[in-house]
C-alpha cells in the first residue's frame, strides 16, 4: 500500500497568487452560499454547502505544476498533467463520502450539542474519508 | 454587508487552510480527499448557528447531505473526463459543474432536505 507522506515541496512550487485564487474563491463561495439562503431558505443553501466551488482551481494548479514539472525534465507532461488531476479527482470522490458523513452527523447532533456537532461531525469526515482511501487502496491491491 | 464580509474571510481562510493540507499530502488520491473537505461548511454552519440557531443549520445539513453525493457523482465525472475524454482540468471541472446541479437538485427533488 502506497504510504502517506508530507511533502513541502508543493508549496514552494505555488506562485502566490494561486493561493489568493484560491482564497477569493473559497470566501466567494461562503458568500454565495449564505445569499443563497437568504433568498431561496436554509435547504436550497444547505445543497452549496457541498459545492465544489474551488476543484477546479485546485485541479487545474495540480494539471499545471505536473507539467510544468515534467517540462523542466524535457518531457511534455501534458498526460501526466491530466493524470494527476484525475488522481486528486479520485480523492475527492472518495472524500466525499466523509463529507456525506460529516452532514449527517451535524444534522443529528446540533439540535442538542452545538459544539459536540462540529466535533463529531469532523471526526466521522476523517475516518470515513480515511476508511474509504484505504478500503479503496485494499481493493487496488487484489 | 459585515456579515458577507467576515463570511467572505473565513470561507477564505478555512477553504486555504484545507488545501494548503492537501497540497503537501502524498499520494495524490489521498491529498484529494481535502479536496472535498468540508470547508465551506464550516465557515457557514458556523455563522448559521450563530445569526439563525441550530435548527436553521440542521437544515442547511440535511440538504448537505444531497450535495455531497452530487459531489461524488461530481468527482468520478472529472475523473472519467480526464482519462478517457482526455479533457484538462480546467473543461472537465467546469462541464461537471451541470452533473453535481442537476444530481443535487434531483437528490433534493425527491428526498427533500433530510436526503
Amino acid at each position: 500500500m502506497t504510504p502517506v507522506r508530507i511533502s513541502f515541496s508543493s508549496l514552494r512550487e505555488g506562485h502566490p497568487y494561486e493561493y489568493l485564487v484560491r482564497f477569493a474563491l473559497g470566501g466567494a463561495a461562503t458568500v454565495l452560499t449564505g445569499l443563497i439562503s437568504s433568498r431561496y431558505g436554509p435547504s436550497i443553501g444547505g445543497l452549496f454547502l457541498a459545492l465544489p466551488a474551488i476543484f477546479c482551481a485546485s485541479a487545474t494548479l495540480i494539471e499545471k505544476h505536473e507539467i510544468r514539472r515534467k517540462r523542466k525534465a524535457g518531457l511534455p507532461g501534458r498526460r501526466r498533467g491530466q493524470e494527476a488531476a484525475a488522481l486528486d479527482a479520485a480523492g475527492a470522490a472518495l472524500g466525499a463520502w466523509g463529507m456525506l458523513a460529516f452532514a449527517f452527523v451535524f444534522c443529528a447532533i446540533v439540535e442538542t450539542s452545538i459544539s459536540a456537532a462540529f466535533v463529531a461531525a469532523s471526526l466521522a469526515w476523517l475516518v470515513v474519508s480515511m476508511a474509504a482511501w484505504y478500503a479503496r487502496q485494499l481493493h487496488l491491491r487484489l | 454587508m459585515t456579515e458577507y464580509v467576515v463570511r467572505f474571510f473565513l470561507g477564505g481562510i478555512v477553504v486555504s487552510a484545507f488545501a494548503m493540507i492537501g497540497d503537501i499530502l502524498r499520494p495524490k488520491s489521498f491529498a484529494g480527499l481535502f479536496g472535498a473537505a468540508p470547508s465551506v461548511a464550516f465557515a457557514t454552519l458556523s455563522i448559521a448557528v450563530y445569526r439563525h440557531g441550530a435548527g436553521y443549520a440542521a437544515l442547511q445539513s440535511g440538504a448537505m447531505m444531497a450535495g455531497a453525493i452530487a459531489l461524488a457523482v461530481y468527482s468520478m465525472t472529472v475523473c472519467q473526463l480526464l482519462i478517457r475524454a482526455r479533457a484538462t482540468a480546467l473543461p472537465a471541472t467546469l462541464i461537471s459543474l451541470v452533473v453535481w446541479l442537476i444530481v443535487a437538485f434531483g437528490l433534493l427533488a425527491i428526498f427533500g432536505a433530510g436526503t
